[in-house]
C-alpha cells in the first residue's frame, strides 16, 4: 500500500535513462509514502535486469520475461495484473512512445486517474503531487490523485538519474500472459537516421525556414556530428519540405529539454518558442536583430547562419580537441 | 462503416497564457478558441476515407461547453455530416478519466467502425483520452498514426515512435486511431461549407446520458503556475562573424559548461 512502483523502460534488454531518473524520484516519493522501491520489466531476455534496476535503486524486480514485442493491450493486461497484485500508493512509468501509449489504456484498466509527462514532484506528506506542463510548458499545473494507486508518466532527460552503485534487486517473475490483443504490430519501419530522438537528446541543433533548403541541412548534420547532437528544425522548415516531421520542435512537435539548444534561422515564433523553452542554454543565430528568438536566447549571433554553421563546427573541433 | 472522429476545442496555439489572481486556472479572457489542431487531422482524414468510399457517414462528437459549438461547426464545415455535443456543466474542471468515461458511454449509443482522434489536446497535453476510451470500450487503439490505410474492415496503421521510425499496426474495426502530423493536409471549411454547416444536424447530450462528469473525477488539480522568465541573454553583432562565433563557443564551453 506505501511501495512505489517503477515500470523500466528497456531497450532490447538495458533499461533506458529514463528508468534510472524514475528510479531515483522513487526513492524521495517512498521516503514520503514510507514504503519500497519496487520495479516491473517487461520483455524478452531480461535475465540480470535485478542488477541493472538494484543499482539505481529497486529493492525487488518484477519480471515478465519472454514478451518479444510490444504490445499494448497486452501490456496493459500484464502490467495490471502486476500492480493489482503489487498493491503500491505511486506507480510511474516513462512518457516515452511506449509509454504515452500505455498508461492511459492501463490507469483506465485499473479505474485510476492519470498525470502525463510529469517533470516534477512533491511529497505532501504520504501523498504524490504531480508537476505538469500544460499549453506545451507556457504553464504547469499541480495534480493530486484522488484513486489508488497515483500515476504519471515521467519525461525523459528532466529528473536526475542519481549515481547508481546500489547492490542488485531481487528477481521475482511475473506472468507474461497478454491475453488475446486485438491489435499486432507487424512490422517496424527504421528511422532513417540513427541520431538519439529529440527528447533524449543532450545537445540540438535546429534549422528553420532560414535554412532555405533541404540539401543546406548537410551543414547541420555536419555540426551535430561534431557535438554528437540531434538535428532539429521549425515548423516552417517541416512543411517547406526540407526537414523530417520527426524532427520538429514545438508546441505541435516534440517538447525538447537539451542542455544546449542551437536555432539557426529559426524567428523564435510562440509554437517554437513553446517547444524548446527549457532548454538549459539556447544559442540563437539569425539576420534579423529583431527576431523574438533573441528575447529567450542566452547567447545571440546577429549573422548568416551559412557563414555561423560551419565556423561552429570549426570551433568546436578545436575545443573538443 | 460510420467514422466518429472526437473534437476539443482548445485555445489557439498563439495565446498567450495568464493565469488568475488565485492561480486555480489560467484566464480564458480574450482566448481564441479553435478546433484542436490534432482533431482536424482526425477530420481531414474521416473525410478522405469517406470521399474514398470506404465509410458511410462521419460524425464528430465533442464534449465541451457551449462555445465548443464552434470547434464543432468548424468540423462539420469542413465536411462531417453530423455531430453530438455533450454540453453539461456537470464536465466542468472534468479530468481525462471523466472525459474518457463520457466519451464511451456517448460512443455506446452509436454506429461506429472507425474512431478518429488528434494524438493529444494542444491545452492540456495529456495524450490520455483516447486510449482510456479504447480500454472502456474494449476496442483495439493505434496512437501518434501518421499513416493509415482503411480496406474493409482491416485496419493498417503507422505508428510514429522515437528516432524517426515507425511500428506498423494491424488490426480489425472498431478500433480507435488517433491521429499525428504527416497523415495528411487538413483542408480549409469552404465558405458553402460553412453556410452549409449551420443547417447540419447537431445533437445534445448531457452528463446523466452519456454516464459521467467531473464526479467521476480520479484526479484534482492543486494549483497552477508559469515558467519563470528567462533572464535576458547576451546577444553579439558587428565585426569578424568568425570572432562572434569564437566568443560564443568558449562561453558555451567555460561560462555554460555544456560543450
Ligand atoms: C496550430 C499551429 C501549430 C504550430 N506548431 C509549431 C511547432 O510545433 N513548431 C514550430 O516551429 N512552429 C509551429 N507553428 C508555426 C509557427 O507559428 C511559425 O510559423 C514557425 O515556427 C516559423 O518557423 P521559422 O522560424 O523557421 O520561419 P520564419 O518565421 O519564416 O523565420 C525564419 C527566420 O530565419 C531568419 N533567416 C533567414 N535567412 C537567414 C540566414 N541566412 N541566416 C540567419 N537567419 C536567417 C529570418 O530572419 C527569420 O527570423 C505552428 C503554427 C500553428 C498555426
Ligand atoms: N472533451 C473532449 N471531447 C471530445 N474529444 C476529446 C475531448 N478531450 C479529448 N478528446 C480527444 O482526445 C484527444 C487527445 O486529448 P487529450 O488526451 O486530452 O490530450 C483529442 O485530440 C480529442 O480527439
Amino acid at each position: 500500500m506505501s511501495n512505489v512502483l517503477v515500470f523500466a523502460e528497456l531497450k532490447g534488454s538495458e533499461p533506458k535513462k529514463v528508468s534510472y531518473e524514475m528510479l531515483n524520484a522513487a526513492k524521495d516519493i517512498a521516503a514520503g509514502t514510507g514504503g519500497a522501491v519496487i520495479a516491473a520489466a517487461i520483455g524478452s531476455g531480461l535475465a540480470g535486469v535485478g542488477a541493472k534496476l538494484g543499482a539505481y535503486g529497486a529493492t525487488k524486480v518484477l519480471v515478465a520475461d519472454g514478451v518479444d514485442k510490444y504490445n499494448v493491450e497486452g501490456w496493459a493486461t500484464i502490467a495490471a495484473a502486476i500492480v493489482k497484485a503489487e498493491n503500491p500508493a505511486v506507480v510511474l512509468m516513462g512518457a516515452t512512445a511506449t509509454g504515452k501509449d500505455l498508461a492511459p489504456r492501463l490507469a483506465a484498466k485499473l479505474g485510476v486517474g492519470l498525470a502525463s509527462d510529469i517533470v516534477g514532484f512533491r511529497m505532501d506528506g504520504a501523498n504524490f503531487i504531480a508537476k505538469r506542463p500544460v499549453f506545451a510548458g507556457k504553464a504547469f499545473t499541480e495534480i493530486g490523485f484522488t484513486a489508488a494507486p497515483a500515476f504519471a508518466t515521467v519525461r525523459p532527460n528532466v529528473l536526475d538519474p542519481g549515481a547508481g552503485g546500489g547492490a542488485a534487486a531481487a528477481e521475482a517473475p511475473a506472468s507474461a500472459d497478454m491475453g488475446a490483443p486485438k491489435a499486432q504490430i507487424t512490422e517496424i519501419l527504421a528511422a532513417a537516421s540513427s541520431r538519439p530522438d529529440l527528447t533524449e537528446a543532450n545537445v540540438i541543433v535546429s534549422g528553420g525556414r532560414g535554412m532555405k533548403e533541404k540539401a543546406n541541412f548537410k551543414i547541420l548534420e555536419d555540426l551535430a556530428d561534431v557535438l554528437g547532437a540531434s538535428v532539429g528544425a521549425s515548423r516552417a522548415a517541416v512543411d517547406a519540405g526540407y526537414a523530417d516531421q520527426s524532427m520538429q520542435v514545438g508546441q505541435t512537435g516534440k517538447v525538447v529539454n537539451p542542455s544546449l539548444y542551437m536555432a539557426f534561422g529559426i524567428s523564435g515564433a510562440i509554437q517554437h518558442l513553446a517547444g524548446m523553452r527549457t532548454s538549459k542554454v539556447i544559442v540563437a543565430v539569425n539576420k534579423d536583430e529583431e527576431a523574438p528568438i533573441f528575447q529567450v536566447a542566452d547567447y545571440g549571433i546577429v549573422g548568416d547562419l551559412f557563414e555561423a554553421v560551419p565556423l561552429f563546427a570549426n570551433e568546436f573541433k578545436k575545443l573538443l580537441g | 462503416m460510420n467514422i466518429v472522429v472526437l473534437c476539443k476545442q482548445v485555445p489557439d496555439t498563439e495565446s498567450k497564457i495568464k493565469l488568475l489572481g488565485d492561480n486555480s486556472n489560467f484566464d480564458a479572457e480574450g482566448i481564441k478558441w479553435v478546433l484542436n489542431p490534432y482533431d482536424e487531422y482526425g477530420v481531414e482524414e474521416a473525410l478522405k476515407i469517406k470521399e474514398a468510399g470506404k465509410a458511410a457517414k462521419v460524425t464528430v462528437l465533442s464534449i465541451g461547453p457551449k462555445r465548443a459549438e464552434e470547434a464543432i461547426r468548424t468540423a462539420l464545415a469542413m465536411g462531417a455530416d453530423d455531430a453530438v455535443h455533450v454540453e453539461d456543466a456537470g464536465f466542468d474542471g472534468a479530468d481525462a478519466f471523466a472525459v474518457a468515461k463520457g466519451l464511451a458511454g456517448a460512443l455506446q449509443g452509436m454506429e461506429y467502425g472507425l474512431i478518429l482522434c488528434g494524438k493529444q489536446a494542444v491545452d492540456d497535453d495529456m495524450a490520455a483520452v483516447p486510449q482510456m476510451v479504447a480500454e472502456f470500450l474494449n476496442i483495439p487503439q493505434v496512437t501518434v498514426v501518421s499513416k493509415l490505410e482503411v480496406e474493409g474492415g482491416a485496419i493498417k496503421a503507422f505508428r510514429d515512435i522515437e528516432g524517426g521510425a515507425k511500428e506498423v499496426w494491424q488490426c480489425q474495426a472498431p478500433a480507435i486511431v488517433t491521429a499525428t502530423k504527416g497523415i495528411n493536409e487538413p483542408r480549409y471549411a469552404s465558405l458553402p461549407g460553412i453556410m452549409k454547416a449551420k443547417r447540419k444536424p447537431l445533437a445534445k447530450k448531457t452528463g446523466a446520458e452519456v454516464g459521467s462528469g467531473a464526479d467521476q473525477n480520479k484526479t484534482k488539480v492543486i494549483g497552477w503556475s508559469l515558467p519563470a522568465p528567462r533572464a535576458a541573454g547576451k546577444v553579439f553583432k558587428g565585426g569578424e562573424l568568425a570572432d562572434l562565433v569564437a566568443q560564443v563557443a568558449k562561453l558555451l564551453r567555460e561560462e555554460a559548461k555544456v560543450i
